[in-house]
């Protein structure tokens, strides 16, 4: 533990790594809430596969991979929406058709540009090799994820909640369902270098879904998920360091260790009370 | 007395097939109504046309003397319970608080004084005691109360409800139906898509009878005869028979 700050003071590269997993994480946790509430965890891993094609293509024009990865996201949300819509094809389904394709496309798309090992990393992560422009970006991103939340709160809070009713008053639905994938979009991107495009949708499921197993409160929701995202980053980065695991994998593992403690002993949703409670319910009566 | 709805030629079909077929009607300001017709008449679906919810083919709707745009935040609407995920974490004095939203505004917070409304309309209720439970540990019928009280919260003049009264409690439905009358005593609007035809004598004061025509509007005393039942509901006459010889 002790070898693992020192050489956070002392390695830049190991100081960048871990504000931009920290970052990560909590915007992941964030985001992630909405996701699942709305039930769109698949969709979500949908949006960060579909990423890849974005980020290929922006590399072909040199533009900044953050335009190409939010056109080519909203683009195959716009597209699963459509075939769901315009066909009996189910949404699932129509999620299924569209992420591949589009991460075919990208496979085909970056393996013709660049290297396979820059695919690799694009796919799986590359923490330790963060650059200072990459950190800004996730900094950036992170104040316009956590700010959109912050300002919006209440109409995403009602139009998840209640969409019926978001709509009876007025509040444009389909508006604040891109707006979502935008920032989706935004937090694969931003996780590219820490747990990578296949990875991601880990991050934004995990975290949230054991803040879900904790609280009754979507606002203390968002701070437990946003808090799990964190610790996962952190914990997750340490072991990697010290054990010279894969990243990624290491982050995503320890959001799955939070989430099976939580599963196993959370007070209210926890199996293991859940059974005391009901033993001592049949023992009563019996 | 103003007409608080008016409805004209309206025609509402799902994918090119017809569910609403020219439907023509008004109520008044400060009327109690239920509308009522067999399963698939078009019930919620002419309740949610209103709304916009679902678009229309032809028709023009008018709302509190205006289009929809401008009295939008004067309408509450209550859902079906059955479209709601009552596992969401949200408490039962956060799901009121939401009332208080349309006439808050973008980006702002609710203060202390929509707080206190909301609480207000959860008392009136009863239902203050649960105000920190999670919303999926209340019975149905308790539920329901939470709801009307969140559409309370949103000072309406129009209330509609899509089928308020399925699987609640007694208690429950006599203290809804209760709230609605003291609400059309204070001048509102209420409208009530309502599967059942007992007790809709009882609780209405006017009649919208659907069947994917509107077939008869009305008093209570002008529609409710087994004739006109009769015409709604056809082929269920058997059922209709039971409601009507009680």
């Amino acid at each position: 533990m002790m070898r693992f700050i020192e050489a956070i003071q002392f390695y830049e590269f190991l100081q960048k790594a871990l504000i931009t997993s920290v970052m990560v994480g909590i915007i992941s946790g964030v985001i992630g809430c909405f996701i699942i509430l709305r039930g769109m965890a698949l969709m979500g891993d949908a949006i960060s596969h579909a990423v890849l094609p974005g980020v290929a293509v922006s590399y072909m024009l040199g533009i900044n991979f953050f335009i190409g990865a939010v056109v080519t996201g909203i683009l195959t949300a716009i597209g699963i929406g459509y075939i769901s819509q315009n066909s009996r094809v189910k949404n699932d389904s129509s999620i299924g058709i569209m992420f591949t394709s589009a991460f075919a496309l990208g496979i085909i798309l970056i393996t013709m540009l660049k290297s396979s090992s820059d695919l690799y990393h694009i796919l799986f992560g590359n923490v330790l090799a963060v650059r200072p422009s990459d950190m800004w970006m996730t900094l950036l991103i992170g104040v316009i994820v956590l700010g959109s939340v912050f300002l919006f709160y209440k109409e995403l809070l009602v139009s998840s909640f209640d969409p019926i009713m978001a709509q009876a008053y007025g509040l444009p639905n389909k508006l604040i369902h891109y707006f979502l994938m935008t920032l989706l979009t935004l937090v694969t991107v931003a996780s590219l270098q820490t747990v990578g495009i296949i990875l991601v949708v880990a991050m934004l499921i995990t975290p949230a879904s054991t803040a879900y197993l904790l609280t009754d409160r979507l606002s203390i929701m968002i701070f437990l998920s946003a808090f799990f995202g964190m610790i996962s980053a952190v914990v997750g980065l340490y072991l990697s360091f010290t054990y010279n695991l894969a990243s990624g994998a290491t982050i995503v593992l320890v959001a799955t260790a939070l989430f099976i403690a939580t599963f196993i002993f959370s007070p209210k949703q926890g199996v293991f009370w859940r059974t005391i409670r009901a033993n001592k319910q049949k023992s009563a009566v019996s | 007395m103003k007409d608080a709805i008016a409805v004209s030629n309206l025609n509402v079909s799902y994918y090119g097939k017809e569910v609403l077929h020219n439907i023509n009607f008004s109520i008044e300001q400060g009327k109690l109504t239920g509308i009522i017709g067999p399963n698939g008449a078009g019930k919620s679906t002419l309740l949610k046309s209103l709304l916009n919810l679902i678009g229309k083919d032809k028709g023009d709707i008018m709302l509190l003397g205006s289009n929809l745009k401008g009295v939008r935040k004067r309408i509450a609407y209550v859902p079906q319970r059955s479209t709601i995920d009552w596992d969401f974490p949200i408490t039962v004095k956060d799901t009121v608080l939401i009332g208080t939203y349309p006439a808050i505004g973008l980006m702002k917070r609710p203060s202390r004084k929509e707080k206190a409304w909301a609480m207000q309309c959860l008392e009136k209720v009863n239902m203050a005691e649960y105000q920190d439970r999670q919303i999926g540990e209340l019975s149905g019928g308790q539920q329901q109360r939470v709801f009307l009280a969140r559409a309370l919260a949103q000072k309406a003049d129009l209330f509609l409800l899509d089928e308020p009264f399925v699987g609640i409690d007694v208690t429950s439905e006599e203290m809804i139906v209760k709230i609605l009358k003291e609400l059309r005593d204070e001048g509102k609007t209420i409208i009530v898509v309502h599967h059942d035809l007992k007790k809709a004598e009882e609780y209405f004061d006017e009649l919208l009878l659907l069947n994917r025509e509107l077939i008869a509007a009305g008093s209570v005393k002008e529609v409710y005869t087994p004739g006109i039942i009769a015409k709604a509901y056809g082929s269920q006459l058997s059922f209709l028979n039971e409601v009507m010889a009680k």
